[in-house]
């Protein structure tokens, strides 16, 4: 998976540039350390790919396709083509990450499993894998994304987790990372903590941007075969945390020649207050264990982020995208809500497609930045928007 | 030497005390400090509140989110700090987290601290190798002691080189756990005590997390120089408010 040293990529110290490291306290520094040491070597081992890539063939359904969207591509004058991890198993990229960590898990000899969740994409794709591995699975949630997530709560206790409210804080996302982290200081000989972004102390960034990075794996020999080139002109994803751009990126990150664009959640607008744009509101700090950007009070307290969509809802930013946006090898574009929504829309519209939330932002660059016509653009779909149904219908009184 | 080694010198086994600045009340820092001080605690530690506490349990979490809510800031409590020396003797150690200590500026953050006659900082997410590399010569020009913890988990081979690169105590965490009351050891902690006082380190240990009554007092120092007590504390004030709290330190040295 991880081919040839590469300067975007992780160090041997486990930074991207002066972000990431294991900002952590010595209660967890065994577990991670223990991480840390055997992760490569896991990953490497002959069995544990040709499991990984069973399951991701015949449980989760990859290949994904990549969906070359003529309509799309018509209306904006460039050769758009989609990648569906809205297809999978559970619906979003989310699984790539979780089949990866729970063959890890089990590798390591754990027999307890606990993630943290926001909307419950990451909960349901956990509880999923853990289902299939029979591995007891306890997921911490926000009190109120509880509540506004009642589906996935279900659906997380159909596939018989438990899922434990995080009633600290402001109760959401941030919060139930926390309390996973504390779960972990309490179990530290039996639990393994599936994180499901491309954050957290190293070497969970790289570990996951490895996973998810079966994506731009795929999408170099499906663009051969479709377009006789392995690199398209540009890759354009959502990031919240950042895990489905990192996959989106992976092998792509040291071609220059090809163009990465990072899409995040401007919410109400940059300045309203209301928004998840990190790149734009953060600086310099450290969140669950890691040195990246985050959005925080003047004093280092860590605001609550907002945005529409609860997958973007994140007040850091994966070290490895603080460091895309430090170097400028990637562009940050933040788009709105309405922007968003509209996106999806015309998606469904126009593809017969219904995006994520989280996913219509990328889509929403199309009207923001033009391209040539013989631009070969890959849009990462890394979602369905089943989940987002409500959402949708509110705000388009459907 | 510092008031802490100073201290750590005394033949008595030691109590520190912890609170969060900023709670109950935005003006309590120095009422408390200086009540600590009579009521015969050794140390003290001032808590700087932070929004995501990642090693702390329900008790100090709420004090903190409580104490922010309350305006608390690292300016504010510099501020109540700048004539603490002039009232009072006892050691004074910041814990904080490492991001507010970042935004103010370590260098700046370590000026401050000399300046106001801090003793000591407990950062548990500041790594101890990003110390030794980025930070140590900082800190010992400013005449600071940075206070580690190890745990059960905590390897022989990593205690020793934590034991090398303290210059006052170890911060001898009880068990895997984040912070928060207990009403008595078992045997599984009784034998870690015993195992690391037979290690024969350089440093004085000071056991904390769930230290909450006589019982785990007698038990942890046994084997360690001192103890750390923090929920316990937090949740007494929270009853019996700021005014005096000799019974409650009477209480866990003697019963």
């Amino acid at each position: 998976m991880k081919d040839l040293k590469m300067s975007y990529h992780v160090n041997k110290k486990g930074y991207y540039g002066e972000f990431g490291g294991a900002y952590i306290p010595e209660m967890l520094y065994p577990n991670v350390e223990e991480l840390r040491l055997n992760y490569q070597k896991i990953m490497e081992e002959p069995d544990f790919k040709s499991e990984f890539q069973q399951l991701l063939k015949n449980y989760v359904g990859r290949p994904s396709p990549l969906y070359f969207a003529k309509r799309l591509s018509e209306k904006y004058q460039a050769k758009i083509y989609l990648k569906r991890e809205d297809l999978n198993h559970t619906g979003a990229h989310k699984i790539n990450n979780t089949i990866g960590q729970i063959l890890m898990a089990k590798r390591l000899g754990k027999t307890r499993i606990i993630a943290e969740t926001g909307a419950g994409q990451h909960g349901v794709a956990t509880a999923t894998v853990c289902a299939l591995m029979d591995i007891q699975c306890i997921v911490y949630m926000g009190e109120i994304d509880i509540k506004r997530q009642a589906p996935n709560v279900a659906r997380m206790k159909m596939l018989g987790a438990e899922v434990r409210p995080a009633t600290s804080g402001s109760k959401t996302l941030k919060d139930a990372t926390n309390e996973a982290i504390r779960d972990w200081i309490n179990n530290p000989s039996d639990t393994h903590y599936i994180i499901g972004s491309v954050v957290g102390p190293h070497p969970y960034p790289d570990m996951v941007a490895q996973f998810q990075s079966v994506i731009s794996e795929e999408i170099q020999w499906q663009l051969q075969e479709q377009e006789g080139t392995n690199k398209p002109n540009y890759v354009i994803a959502c990031v919240g945390g950042g895990s489905n751009a990192a996959g989106a990126y992976y092998h792509f990150l040291d071609d220059e020649s090809v163009n990465l664009i990072a899409v995040e959640a401007a919410g109400l607008g940059i300045k309203s207050g209301k928004s998840a744009a990190t790149s734009a509101l953060g600086n310099e700090g450290i969140i669950h264990g890691s040195k990246t950007l985050l959005m925080q009070t003047k004093d280092g307290q860590i605001t609550e982020p907002y945005s529409i969509s609860a997958g973007l809802d994140y007040p850091g930013v994966g070290p490895m995208h603080a460091h895309l946006f430090q170097t400028k090898r990637a562009e940050f574009i933040a788009i709105s809500d309405d922007e968003a929504m509209n996106a999806g829309l015309e998606l469904c519209k126009m593809e017969g497609i219904i995006p994520a939330i989280e996913s219509s932002h990328a889509f929403a660059v199309l009207k923001k930045k033009p391209f040539k016509p013989d631009d070969i653009i890959v849009i990462n779909l890394s979602g369905r928007g089943d989940k987002d149904l409500e959402t949708y219908i509110n705000h388009f009184n459907l | 030497m510092n008031r802490i080694n100073q201290k750590l010198q005394e033949n008595k086994k030691l109590i520190s005390i912890y609170f969060t600045a900023g709670y109950p009340e935005i003006d309590d820092t120095v009422t408390i400090i200086q009540n600590l001080e009579k009521s015969g605690a050794d140390i003290i530690e001032i808590g700087l509140p932070f929004s995501d506490p990642l090693a702390d349990g329900p008790t100090i979490q709420a004090s903190s989110t409580q104490a922010l809510k309350n305006g608390m800031t690292t300016e504010l409590l510099f501020r109540q700090l700048e004539s603490i020396r002039k009232t009072v003797n006892i050691p004074l150690i910041i814990m904080g987290y490492f991001n507010p200590i970042m935004q103010y500026g370590v260098e700046a953050f370590c000026k401050k601290c000399r300046e106001i006659g801090i003793d000591g900082l407990i950062i548990p997410d500041l790594p101890i190798d990003v110390y030794e590399e980025q930070y140590q010569t900082l800190f010992e020009s400013n005449n600071l002691s940075n206070i580690f913890l190890i745990t059960p988990q905590t390897s022989t081979e990593r205690i020793h080189y934590i034991d090398a690169m303290s210059t006052s105590f170890i911060y001898m965490v009880s068990s895997a756990s984040t912070t928060g009351a207990q009403s008595g050891f078992g045997n599984e902690q009784k034998y870690y005590f015993k195992r690391i006082s037979e290690m024969k380190l350089n440093s004085p240990l000071i056991v904390g997390f769930g230290i909450s009554n006589h019982e785990t007092f007698t038990q942890a120092t046994e084997y360690a120089n001192g103890v750390i007590v923090g929920s316990a504390f937090i949740n007494h004030i929270k009853k019996n408010g700021i005014d005096n709290f000799k019974k409650f330190i009477v209480n866990i040295l003697n019963k």
